[in-house]
């Protein structure tokens, strides 16, 4: 079924009674020629590129859970191509231009809204830093513009401008950066690649992977073994889990990062818009929620829960930060499971086993990334070549020290990405 | 969440920094080899589980202290200062 | 309408307040649901989505419907809870998501078009043209959702924040949490009991049932009395706990001052407590299920248990001709209370057929409610009976499905709750919070006895677990009913039936979310929005999940639940994140120099925590650089001062303090004579450069090391790391001395005759050559003076005792000015820096070794330190790093900027030519130039080749050449001069 404003006009004078499917519930067959591991995002996205820029459709998306479960449908919606360093910069850039055809390309309106992103700094290091990663962002073909105060003053007229702890001396402004609705990215998705043909397994979960003299065999699974000539693993928070399977150690610890929303309110904030002296990032949501988080909550964790400092330190630069919102109550928050990477960059690469993929390692930044990220893991299952926009995700990067893609400049320790 | 200081006794998060998995204290030789570095420094087992991990009471009595710990539940099932845990 | 005699309100103290600019008067005690109600207006808001109209639904904070904003100005609230909010005088509510009034809502047309509207429609529409989303789709979109609005000003009322131990908390001040509280009490147990309500007591303030023959609240009364009497005991009034957190610890909102007009100076308008307890009880009660039927939403159909509480606890009938539908025997209980205060009941339809009947009032057994009238109140009910349909006027239905326990905060730590077939309901599932005991109608066990039965046994298993007697209490007398439900989610028939009420989820669109394949519950809840609004699902969540179930043809355990998450009720983001408004949002660092700074008109800066001097401004200079240019004249051909506090001091004491410190340098401290200092380079053990600084040997078994100030915390860390984690043998010591020494700069040629005088000893190059370091008298007082320099002059750093700080640093200025010199600050500071190509964090920033930087040598090669082996390898040290180089400008264009990207002369400006980017720049007086720091591929060996500097921000492209980043005196003559 093709989606379109006629549509929902026909349906809503019919009783709404001819929806159907946005995707099947398939048994899961027997062999497939890739199984993909993990239904979320990246795994989703995956599955739709193989079957439709490489016409490999025999393909199945195994998730635990339902799809979509994960951290495409607990973030805080950012997109952006923002980033300073080679191997990072020409990938956001990919990325975000597959967002910006993206619900054309999906039939799927994802509401991806470029609605753009002020990173504010707060003193002359922080602009200098900022002005690096503008000028990357413009060398690379994005868009960038540093701005003063005074113009902030006019976009931003609610900021604290006044008795801040740490003044505001300007922001980057991405214009091209915004937000989607993260539930229908992982819908849209889905949708697309079961319409070409792909099996999407929901209550599967991955029990084993089977190899045998270093090649790929295919897994095993809560409902049944399942061969495959190409495994690829996409679990995210999970990965160390599923990896493990293959007898692989990855340099990935999970950790819990929180996120919150308020209760609706009419339009007050147009812009997303980041903290410099705290981790800090608010947008609004079409719903009218505030929609905002921060920094991790620090330790290893799987509960998918976070505890009250790091709620207070996220409150705490929202108060300093945008005085108004303080009376806005917060109605929900919750925490994703995330693969903190030790230099804060992914990794999209083969394995020492032969047919078998790896892609995890995002951080906090998984969102963004979930069309290129399908995109070029899918360019390299079906190719075995590095797609030209990601060829800086290696994973032996860390044993060589080749290519590390640290933006923070943190080092090893990976809660500090 | 809380976490015994076996100094000063049980204190609230805020007055810890975490570092990451108690593998940080078993340091390869300079000449172990490339594979044994890397473990070290990157690689984590990173279990759902029972895990082993670094905290530091910055807000107190400045010990290292190795916590086992539940990664799924939070609980909290050990601690010991690292300077014992190690030998 | 309000009912003489009945309530617990106080009628000899009349309040006026005001809605939608109508005046009402309602009476102490009231909340503005119960004051509107007496009044008779039943509309109270508009939904989400369709803007239908609507009125209260329930008592409690739960209500989804009747939200409203309260005041004006900055210190507006909006989507209060108008069964919530207690009157006073002077109080202004408004209604909200309407336009241009609650009674005509130019949206409600949105209404009309429901049809096109439903489950999930916007994910198959606005999608052509493209550039019409954020044009025109989204901002209609944004217009019209939302609820309330904030003011859009910075708000004025105070929050505070504050931390509270027990051993035991009880949440929730009904019959289970009181005798709970008693039963701890009584057995000394420090006890918080909290309740979210103004008045303690829960359900026996709406309910007419009686506890050892008393009524019920006059039981809660003396319970209350007693529970006050105890120093042990605290009890926590309009005090929402609101989350379970880790290890016992709870986040609680005490609504301080929402119920009074006046804010005594300074006095927080709430308090976000975090409470640590030893033990828990929940005893939060339950919440009553609204039924789904046809046009469920009108003004006027409540539940039945609000019904009985705005009319036994407020003195309030909801209508003058009630029914009253539903499935347990609560609709008895409502027709006998309203019967009782002379309320007409016009019907009571029991969907069980072998409900029980009345001798007072027309049981319809068997019956249900399966539609309604009435624009913008209820009118009439239609009543579906095995005999046909039939009409029913009435201005109040009040409807319960039965109760779902409240069991939210079990759900908190990822607790899933059970589902219990005899009372259709989930409970918590045991040992879902650890320590936390659970009692009364949250565990599902709904009679009064039953509550207070509950409250002493989970008071017990608490008083076991802190280790203590629990007492011989006797359990009250009071009704021990049962509880006979039968199933009752949706009525079926035509047309919508609502079941979340604010966000408009009709059974029609959980069903097609079902056809559509949204059947996890999880998918469900995000396609349709179903129990996403401000009460999280807590009226719908049950009926939506056993209709997807229905449709699925599961039954509801297998269906399962969504998560219920913290907060249990919304919690103002500045409750959470008191004290942290304007310049409270971080602590404040001062220096022992900073009001003499500010005196002299220094622009004070952020630097970490602390605050530096930018520049020190003389009178005619009007731009920062001359006084830059100034001062750092001052200090090549005079002498300057600069208070250097701030960065890190650490004392290090120890037989074996030189060993560690080759540990965690890369060069040797064990060799350093005593009375000398030497410049230290730290890695990470990653091999990146993690730190830089001075360490002085003080003494044969005494250093003090110092860090930047960027760093200070990090290094202390590290140090203390390094010691107790990988070398816990060795014998050494820290202790941070940052802010027990004030330590001054004192820098340029004439820096040694400006010290001359002040120390009990003589400076010479012979007992004080460059870097030497030692004991001092500072007229008088102990000091400790370092020959070091961080601008290439001949310079000393004086340390004293932080008290004598500021008495110092007025001396070293009188005497600097006395010798043709003066103050410098940050921006000099840096431009000396620059012009001898020393690094700061701008270099340093993470991702640079020490190769990078041109100091790969200082790795020494005769031990193991901290980073060595993974500094060595390939990637780290092979051709095409970006390493430090100095720019200086050389075609048209003189201007350098930090940040800006480097190219080959003829390259275009794109990422694929990068060849490196800016760090660091300044003009130099000295040298009459800009110059810059930068990191350029396989940059020393390009020196006197040209690049091409691009700011594509701000348009500039400078030729610049490539030289040592040493820019001034190279040879370093003038520092031992």
């Amino acid at each position: 079924m093709r989606f379109s404003g006629l549509r929902v006009l026909k349906e809503g004078l019919t009783g709404n009674k001819g929806w159907t499917p946005h995707w099947r519930d398939p048994e899961p067959k027997a062999e497939y020629d890739i199984v993909i591991i993990g239904g979320g995002g990246h795994g989703l996205s995956t599955a739709y590129y193989l079957a439709k820029e490489h016409g490999l459709t025999n393909v199945a998306v195994l998730e635990k859970g339902y799809i979509g479960g994960g951290n495409v449908g607990r973030n805080t919606t950012i997109v952006r191509a923002n980033y300073f360093l080679q191997g990072n910069s020409e990938f956001y850039s990919h990325s975000l231009k597959l967002w910006e055809g993206l619900e054309e390309d999906l039939n799927y309106n994802v509401m991806h809204s470029q609605r753009g992103i002020i990173n504010l700094f707060h003193s002359d290091g922080q602009r200098d830093a900022a002005a690096r990663r503008g000028n990357m962002m413009i060398s690379q073909g994005d868009d960038a513009v540093l701005l003063g105060r005074d113009e902030l003053k006019s976009m931003l007229p609610y900021l604290n401008y006044d008795n801040l702890r740490f003044p505001i001396y300007g922001g980057l402004y991405h214009a091209r950066g915004g937000t989607a609705r993260h539930d229908a990215v992982a819908w849209g998705y889905a949708r697309g690649a079961d319409q070409r043909g792909v099996d999407l397994i929901q209550n599967c979960e991955v029990t084993g992977i089977d190899i045998e003299n270093g090649v790929v065999r295919g897994v095993q699974t809560s409902r049944g073994p399942i061969r495959a000539k190409k495994v690829a693993m996409v679990a995210a928070g999970r990965s160390g889990q599923v990896a493990a399977m293959a007898g692989m150690r990855l340099p990935v610890e999970s950790h819990v990062l929180q996120a919150f929303v308020t209760e609706g309110l009419k339009p007050c904030i147009d812009h997303v818009v980041t903290f410099g002296m705290g981790h800090f990032y608010i947008s609004q949501s079409d719903k009218g929620g505030l929609v905002f988080g921060g920094d991790l909550d620090f330790y290893a964790s799987y509960a998918a829960r976070g505890n009250l400092p790091t709620v207070e330190s996220v409150m705490e630069a929202g108060v300093t930060l945008l005085p108004m919102i303080s009376k806005a109550k917060v109605l929900r928050s919750w925490g994703g499971i995330m693969d903190m990477s030790p230099d804060g960059s992914p990794i999209i690469d083969t394995t020492h086993i032969e047919g078998l993929y790896l892609n995890c390692g995002w951080n906090y930044g998984g969102f963004k990334a979930v069309p290129g990220s399908g995109n070029v893991f899918a360019h390299l299952i079906a190719t075995g070549q590095y797609h030209e926009n990601a060829t800086g995700f290696r994973l032996d990067r860390f044993r060589t020290g080749r290519g590390i893609i640290d933006e923070e400049g943190k080092g090893s320790q990976h809660n500090l990405h | 969440m809380r976490i015994t200081c076996p100094h000063c006794g049980e204190r609230d998060r805020r007055e810890f920094y975490y570092r990451g998995a108690a593998v940080d204290l078993e340091r390869p030789a300079p000449d172990a080899g490339e594979e044994a570095w890397d473990n070290f420094v990157y690689l984590r087992d990173n279990p759902a589980g029972v895990t082993r991990d670094l905290w530091y009471h910055e807000g107190g009595c400045g010990a290292w202290i190795v916590v086992t710990r539940d990664t799924v539940t939070h609980e909290v099932l050990k601690t010991e200062l690292a300077s014992e845990a190690k030998s | 309408m309000r009912i003489n005699g009945k309530g617990l309100i106080d009628r000899s103290k009349p309040v006026p307040f005001v809605f939608d600019g109508i005046s009402y008067s309602g009476f102490e005690g009231d909340t503005l649901a119960s004051a509107l109600l007496a009044n008779e207006q039943r509309l109270m808001g508009r939904s989400f989505k369709y803007h239908r109209p609507r009125g209260v639904l329930t008592a409690g904070s739960e209500e989804p419907n009747a939200l409203m904003t309260v005041g004006s100005g900055p210190t507006q609230e909006p989507n209060v809870r108008a069964t919530m909010q207690e009157i006073y005088p002077g109080l202004e509510a408004r209604s909200q998501n309407r336009w241009p009034s609650l009674n005509f809502d130019l949206l409600s047309l949105n209404d009309l078009a429901a049809p096109f509207l439903g489950a999930g429609f916007y994910y198959k529409t606005f999608m052509w043209p493209k550039s019409f989303w954020e044009k025109v789709y989204e901002p209609a979109i944004r217009r019209a959702a939302g609820l309330g609005a904030l003011s859009g000003r910075d708000n004025t009322d105070k929050y505070e924040s504050a931390y509270a131990f027990c051993d035991l908390l009880v949440i929730g001040a009904g019959p289970a949490g009181l005798m709970a509280a008693l039963t701890a009490g009584r057995a000394g147990a420090d006890v918080i009991l909290a309740d979210e309500s103004n008045r303690m007591g829960g359900r026996l303030l709406a309910e007419t049932y009686e506890i050892d023959g008393k009524p019920g609240n006059v039981w809660a009364d003396e319970v209350l009395a007693e529970l006050k009497s105890m120093d042990n005991v605290r009890l926590m009034t309009r005090t929402t706990v609101a989350g379970a957190y880790d290890q016992g610890t709870f986040a609680a909102v005490e609504r301080v001052l929402h119920h009074t007009e006046r804010r005594p100076n300074g006095a927080p308008l709430e308090t976000y407590w975090r409470i640590v307890a030893k033990r828990s009880v929940l005893a939060a009660g339950a919440l009553e299920r609204p039924v789904a039927f046809r046009d469920n939403d009108r003004p006027g159909i409540m539940t039945a248990g609000a019904v009985r509480a705005y009319l036994n606890r407020w003195g309030v009938s909801a209508g003058r001709n009630v029914t009253i539908f539903g499935n347990t025997d609560d609709i008895h209980r409502t027709a006998r209370d309203l019967l009782d205060a002379g309320v007409h009941v016009a019907a009571v339809i029991d969907s069980r057929h072998d409900a029980p009947l009345s001798k007072d009032y027309q049981v319809l057994r068997g019956a249900q409610v399966c539609g309604s009238s009435g624009r913008k109140g209820l009118e009439s009910i239609t009543v579906r009976r095995p005999s046909g349909e039939e009409r029913i006027h009435t201005d109040c239905l009040a409807m319960t499905g039965g109760w779902n326990p409240s069991v939210h905060l079990t759900c908190h730590m990822n607790g899933r709750p059970t589902w219990r077939r005899d009372i259709e309901a989930f409970v918590p599932t045991p040992g879902s919070v650890p320590g936390m005991s659970i009692a009364g109608a949250c565990n599902g066990s709904f009679s009064t006895s039953a509550c207070l039965r509950e409250g002493i046994a989970a008071a017990g298993e608490a008083l076991e677990g802190l280790g203590l007697t629990a007492p011989d209490i006797a359990l009250p007398v009071a009704e021990d009913a049962s509880y006979e439900i039968t199933q009752l989610w949706a009525v079926p028939g035509k047309g919508r039936a609502w079941l979340d009420f604010q966000n408009d989820v009709t059974v029609k669109d959980v069903k097609q979310a079902a056809t559509e394949n949204f059947r996890s519950v999880e998918h469900m809840k995000r396609y349709t929005t179903q129990g996403m609004a401000t009460d999280q699902g807590k009226n719908s969540n049950v009926a939506a999940l056993a209709i997807l179930a229905d449709a699925t043809g599961r039954g509801i355990p297998e269906t399962g639940t969504t998560t219920f998450r913290p907060p249990y009720s919304p919690i103002a983001i500045g409750a959470y994140g008191a004290g942290a408004e304007g310049e409270g949002f971080k602590p404040q660092r001062f220096t022992t120099s900073h009001k003499a700074s500010v005196a002299r008109n220094a622009p004070m800066i952020e630097a970490g925590l602390w605050y530096r001097p930018s520049y020190f401004p003389k009178t005619g200079e009007t731009t920062w650089r001359e006084s830059c240019d100034r001062e750092v004249k001052q200090v090549r051909d005079a002498v300057g001062v600069c208070d250097v506090s701030t960065l890190g001091k650490i004392d290090i004491q120890g037989p074996d303090a030189g060993k560690f410190l080759d540990f965690v340098y890369t060069n040797m401290f064990s060799t350093l004579k005593v009375g000398r200092v030497r410049y230290g380079l730290m890695l990470r053990e990653d091999g990146y450069v993690m730190d830089d600084g001075t360490t002085a040997r003080l003494g044969e078994n005494h250093y003090l090391m110092t860090t930047t100030t960027a760093a200070a915390g990090e290094v202390m860390k590290h140090l203390e790391f390094v010691h107790q984690g990988l070398c816990p043998d060795l014998d050494v010591s820290f202790t941070s001395v940052t802010e027990q020494w004030a330590q001054f700069a004192v820098a340029g040629p004439k820096s040694r005759e400006l010290l001359s005088g002040l120390l009990d000893q003589t400076l010479d190059d012979e007992s004080w050559p460059f870097m030497a370091c030692g004991q001092v008298e500072v007229l008088g007082v102990k000091g400790r003076l370092f020959r070091i320099s961080f601008s290439g002059e001949h310079a000393y750093e004086i340390a004293v005792p932080a008290r004598y700080g500021a008495s110092l640093f007025d001396i070293l200025i009188e005497r600097a000015e006395a010798l043709g010199g003066g103050l410098y600050g940050m921006e000099a500071l840096n431009v000396l820096r620059i012009e001898k190509g020393f690094i700061t964090h701008a270099e340093i920033h993470g991702r640079t070794t020490a190769y990078d930087i041109g100091m790969g040598r200082m790795v020494s090669q005769k031990k193991d330190c901290i980073g060595k082996t993974m500094s060595e390898r390939p990637g780290l040290e092979e051709a095409g790093r970006e390493r430090l180089v100095g720019l200086k400008p050389i075609g048209e264009s003189r201007q350098l900027l930090a940040g800006a990207h480097l190219y080959n002369e003829e390259a275009e400006p794109v990422r694929t030519s990068d060849q490196g980017y800016i760090t660091s720049v300044c003009y130099s007086p000295t040298l009459e130039t800009m110059i810059g720091l930068a990191f350029l591929a396989d940059g020393p060996d390009r020196e006197g080749e040209v690049v091409k500097m691009v700011d594509h921000l701000r348009g500039v492209t400078t030729l610049c050449e490539v030289v040592n980043p040493v820019f001034f005196d190279p040879e370093g003559g003038r520092v031992r001069g």
